[in-house]
Formats: structure tokens, sequence, C-alpha cells
């Protein structure tokens, strides 16, 4: 390896990997025929202009891109519509491309009774990284949909419990999946020291429940009452919480 | 689909028992029959709890905030991340052959599962179709994997609700898998056996040989293990009706593997998106009725006996030949031939140093895991390292269904049914 690439790789570890030469994935790399799939025909017809392109990958995985802001209406009609029947939310997840592009959120939709796959993919702009919860729809994009924003730092707007999931809930580092963020983190390595060491008790509960210890009655320390006089929970959870971009 | 409900010879309801040979342990309803005055009196009188990160009964470092009432379960706020190492992030800078390492660190309870399931979903992007023998090797190391897991799951949940010689037995299994891990990959948990293309090297001498006389014997581990909790009335009366979910929130909730089978929906991957010729092999899925403790353990041991069932046919089928593609693009030379021939030299350097490339595109591609069904989803840019690769990790879903179970439960139950999700923290946390 010559010293020029290995001077490459340490600059990505410390600043992220730079932005790739590849076209952007929102222009299919190949011109050709797509096959059908029924449900991106029906979705195409029932929803048109929602319904923004549809992409085959790896052989006979089905994308379709759709609006953002319709999201939950077209993905509560999947999992309705007896034809279509997407029951089983297989995973929910996002890719950051880097480079500014937009962040692209990915529902990976399996239908039990017709054994069919279909991913809906939904494109952010990384300026307004807001979309619906699908919650009321799967239950288990609860715990998905927290991940996506504490790695990515994705707001799903009606989200009973939007908090951080794997990160700590004081962790002001900003979102670590984005291409922005270097692998061994915003700070240095003597900052992360001093905030671990610095870690109090409240830092391993989550304001909800500090709150619920008040609300029950139990004796809390002093220095937890005065931290919970007059917040908020609710707007904390999707607000300040560790945004430290 | 070849589906088999399973059922045993228990009652589940203790009065019908037509010879008395069954006593279920008395399961009195806590808050049915207490009168007004007392609900009352006790009333407010409401606690938070806290359980583990370190907690033998967390199967990990999971931590749970219970609000109790009395011993009653009003509310379970799990927390997970304290084993999390960013695994994903990382894979972002190694190239495709790099990351495989990071997979088995994932699920320690079936490493090679997630080996192969890596390397499927790679290959799949990059279009490669692997050799008959190397599909076969996979398929028998991710069912003698599932066996393994589900050994392990039986071993502590037996444990959890207080029957502690399962563990000796299983472990004792457990053992001789392990051997086999060793004798195969040089390790025991971190096996890092797949390659882009293939296996990291074919099957020593007498490994299958081995593998056949240990599963001549092993199906009667299952056998003493079954007549020692299937029908005690302690282990009964712990499991039965215990952490109850149905088949449509179930399905609902993100379950998959063994526990959704347990709440009668046959959903499971090899059947359904049948991959490596599973659906050529003859087995059933057991499918239980209930959706409680009782029936999780009930599919885990029909699902051992059928992974055993698998195991044996493909032994059989194991043909010769190679078991890397002939591909050097992506499989490296043989040492020998590196060394004398100058167009394998340049083919081992590149594949060293540049790594694998893999062509612009995406694969979502799942598998049935010991634990559920476990996603891999690649994203490339034409380069040698991965844009995103993300693992949809089947425990952290199960888990995330904890709350929802243990609402209404007592205490004690929580442990059972935390024990019953089979869940594994290194996947979780990632």
């Amino acid at each position: 390896m010559t010293e020029d690439a290995f001077r490459r790789a340490l600059e990505q570890v410390e600043h992220g990997p730079a932005s790739t030469v590849a076209p952007a994935p929102h222009v299919p790399p190949l011109e050709r025929e797509v096959p059908e799939h029924p449900s991106v025909t029906a979705l195409r017809a029932r929803f048109g202009a929602a319904i923004l392109r549809h992409e085959v990958v790896s052989g006979d995985e089905h994308i379709v891109y759709i609006e953002p802001d319709r999201n939950v209406e077209i993905l509560r009609w999947l999992h309705g519509d007896p034809a279509q029947r997407y029951d089983y939310l297989a995973d929910l997840t996002a890719v950051d491309y880097g480079g500014g592009r937009p962040i692209q959120v990915v529902y990976q939709l399996w239908s039990i009774p017709h054994k069919r796959a279909l991913r809906v993919k939904a494109e952010l702009p990384l300026d307004r990284l807001e979309i619906d919860s699908v919650v009321a729809i799967w239950n288990s994009a609860n715990w998905l949909e927290r991940e996506v924003y504490d790695m990515f730092g994705v707001i799903f707007r009606g989200h009973p419990d939007l908090r951080r999931i794997l990160m700590p809930y004081n962790y002001a580092e900003g979102h670590p999946l984005r291409k922005d963020f270097p692998l061994r983190g915003r700070f240095s390595r003597a900052e992360q020291t001093r905030r671990a060491l610095a870690m109090t008790v409240e830092d391993y509960y989550s304001p909800y429940e500090l709150d619920l210890a008040r609300r029950l009655g139990q004796p809390l320390p002093e220095i937890f009452a005065e931290m919970l006089e007059g917040r908020d929970f609710a707007r904390e959870a999707r607000g300040e919480e560790g945004d430290g971009a | 689909m070849a589906r088999r409900t399973v059922v045993y010879e228990v009652t589940r309801t203790p009065e019908l028992a037509p010879d008395g040979s069954l006593v279920h342990a008395p399961v009195v309803p806590v808050e049915a029959e207490l009168p007004a005055e007392y609900r009352e009196a006790i009333h407010g009188e409401h606690m938070l709890i806290n359980i583990g990160p370190q907690h033998p009964a967390t199967h990990g470092v999971l931590r749970l905030v219970l609000e109790l009432d009395g011993e009653t379960v009003v509310r379970c706020i799990p927390h997970i991340g304290y084993l999390h190492s960013g695994f994903e992030k990382l894979g972002e800078y190694r190239t495709w052959n790099q990351i495989i390492p990071l997979t088995d660190r994932m699920d320690y309870l079936a490493p090679l599962i997630y080996n192969c399931a890596y390397a499927m979903a790679v290959e799949k992007l990059m279009g490669i179709e692997v050799t008959e023998r190397c599909k076969v090797v996979r398929v028998i190391l991710m069912e003698m994997d599932r066996i393994f897991s589900h050994l392990l799951w039986l071993g502590t949940t037996a444990i959890d609700i207080g029957a502690f010689t399962v563990f000796l037995w299983t472990f004792q299994q457990r053992e001789k898998i392990y051997t086999f891990h060793e004798a195969y990959t040089g390790a025991r948990i971190t096996t890092s056996a797949t390659r882009i293309g293939g296996m990291m090297a074919d099957l020593p001498p007498g490994w299958v040989e081995g593998v056949r006389e240990w599963l001549r014997e092993f199906p009667r581990t299952l056998d003493e293990v079954e007549t020692l909790l299937t029908t005690n009335a302690i282990w009964v009366g712990r499991t039965q009706g215990v952490g109850v979910i149905g088949p449509e929130e179930a399905i609902n909730y993100g379950f998959s593997g063994p526990n959704l089978r347990a709440s009668g929906v046959p959903y499971d991957v090899r059947k359904d998106k049948p991959y490596y010729d599973y659906d050529l092999y003859d087995w059933d899925v057991p499918v239980g009725e209930n959706g409680d403790v009782y029936d999780r353990y009930l599919v885990r041991m029909e699902e051992m006996r059928q992974s055993a069932r698998i195991l044996w046919q493909a032994l059989d089928r194991l043909p010769d030949g190679p078991i890397n593609v002939d591909n050097p693009r992506v499989i490296l030379p043989p040492k020998s031939k590196a060394m004398s021939d100058m167009e394998a030299m340049i083919h081992h350097f590149k594949v060293v140093m540049e790594g694998v490339r893999a062509p612009v595109g995406e694969s979502w591609l799942s598998v049935e895991g010991s634990k559920g069904e476990l996603g891999m989803y690649v994203v490339s840019d034409g380069g040698s390292k991965p844009v995103r690769w993300r693992v949809r990790a089947p425990s952290f879903l199960n888990i995330s269904v904890l709350p929802k179970l243990v609402e209404g439960a007592l205490l004690a139950d929580v442990i059972a049914i935390n024990a019953s999700l089979d869940i594994v923290l290194g996947e979780i946390d990632r």
C-alpha cells in the first residue's frame, strides 16, 4: 500500500469516509426491464404520483421509493389491504450514502399469507430529517424507529417514546451511523474518558422513569428532585436530547 | 407446507387429568379474589425496582426497570445498549471479508449461522452462486449451531426456573459441538468460518464421522431432559399460561423464530423463502398453540429433533468437489500456487490488499437463525467496503415485546418470560 493510501485510510478514521464517486443512488444504475411486482402495480394504480420509482436489485428484490409525507397512508394500505397484507415488518432501518445525499428510511416488508417481500424507501433531505412514525401500524417499529433515531437522527413524528436506545441518554456526540460521524467519535479520547467518569446515577435512568419514581412517591435523592423541577418530558424526548452536532 | 403441531400428553386443565399422575402447582390469581378494602389499603404502594444490568437471570447485560404493585408488574422498561460495540459502523471501514469476524461476535451462541448469513447476503449482492458442497456444508454448520444455541437456551432457562440438572446435561452436549467448531475452524466461539464465495477451508478428515457419531447419541439427552421437564408439575406450573401472546399480536410485534411459531404462526424462513435447498430436505416446522413459555419450550425441543433430521440428510448428501467458487477475484489462490505462479500471486495480493469488490447495489437477505429471522442488509457503492451493513437481529425485536408480555405477570414470571425469549445481548446491542 502506498503512503498516500495509508494517509487516506487514517483520515477516514478521523473524519469519516469521503463521499464516493459512484452514481447517486436515486439514479438507477442500469436501464433495463424491471420485472413486475403485483404490489407495485397496485400501488401505482392507487397512489399514482406518490410512488416515485421502482427498482429491482440483486435479482429479485423490489424497491419502491415513495413520497415521505405519505408514508403512513401507503404503508397502512399495504398492511391492511387483503390483496397485499404485508403484516410483518421484517426490518426498518436507514441508509446514509454520505456526500450530502438524502438519508433513506428503509421498510422491509414481508407478507406471511402471500409469501411476498417488498422494500419501501423514503428519502429524507438532510435538512428535514422527519417522517411520520408507523408504530400505529406495526408495533415492531417501536424500537426500530428508536434505533434509527439514535443512529441517524431521523425524527419519527408521533412515536410514543422516541429516545435513544443503544447509546446513553446523555450522549452528546451526535448520531453515530451518519457518514459525517468519525469512527472514533467527535470528542477526543480525554474528553470521552472525562465524560464517562462524570456519569452520575440519574444518567442511567430516562427522565420518564425518574418522573415515574417521583409520582409513585418513592424517595428521590435531592439531586433528582431538583433535576425534575418543571421539565416537560414529552418535549425532551423529541428535541433536546443528545443532538451534539 | 409440512407443519407439525407440537402435542404432548400434558393436559392444560389439571382437574381433568385422567389418572391424577400430573399434579399442577396451584396457581392462585393474585388480584381476582382480593377484597376491595385490601386493594384500597395497598393502593398507591407501587414500587420502582431495577434488575440488572449485571444479573444472572437477564442473560447478559440487560437492564429492566419494573414498576411493581406488590408482586405484580405494572410496567416494564428495558434498557439495552450496554454491549454496544458499533459493529455496523466499524463494518463501513472494513472490506467485505474483514467483516466476517465481526459477525460471530454478535451471536456468540450460534456464531456459524451469523457467518453464513453474512456471506450469503454479500454473495447475493455480488451474484455469486456457491458450490454444491459449500451449500451442504453451510447447512450442516447452521443446523448444528441451531442445536448448539437451543441447548444453551434449554439449560439456562431450566436454571432460571429452578431445575439445575438440565444445565449440566445440555452443556455436556454443547461441549461436543464446541469440539466440532474447534476441529473445523480452530476456535470454539469466534469461528469466522465463511469467506465470500466459500469457506475458510474444507472439512477436516474424520469430521463428518464425528458428527454422525454425536448425532447418534445426542437425541438421548433430549429424551432425558423431557423426562425431567415436560410433565414435571413445577415446570408445567411455572410455564403454562405465562407470557402468552396470540398469533396476530406476535406478528405485529415482530416476533420471529421459535417464539413466533410457539404462538401458532408457521412462519419459518427455511420453508417460506427456501435457501440452500432447504425445500429438498424432509423436515417439519413445529408449531405451538398457546404462545406461552411452555409452548416455546416444546417448539425448541422439537426443533432440535428436526435439526438432527436435517443434519442426517445433509451428511448423507454431502457431495464431493470444490468448496470454494472458481473465481480468483473473490477467492484466495492456494498458498503454494501464490508462491509459484505470477498470476496467482497478483490475485492473492489484490484480494488481500484491496479486498473483494461488490457491484453497486444492495441486498436484504434473511435466514432462519436460532433466535428468529436473521436479516442481513448490505449496501454497496461499488467499492471494497460496504456503504451500510445492517443486521436485523432477531433478539432485538423479540426483547422489545417483553414489556407487553410481562404486564400483569408476577415478578418471578418476569424471569421465566425473559428466559423463554432466548435473547443474546451481543446481537441486541451490536
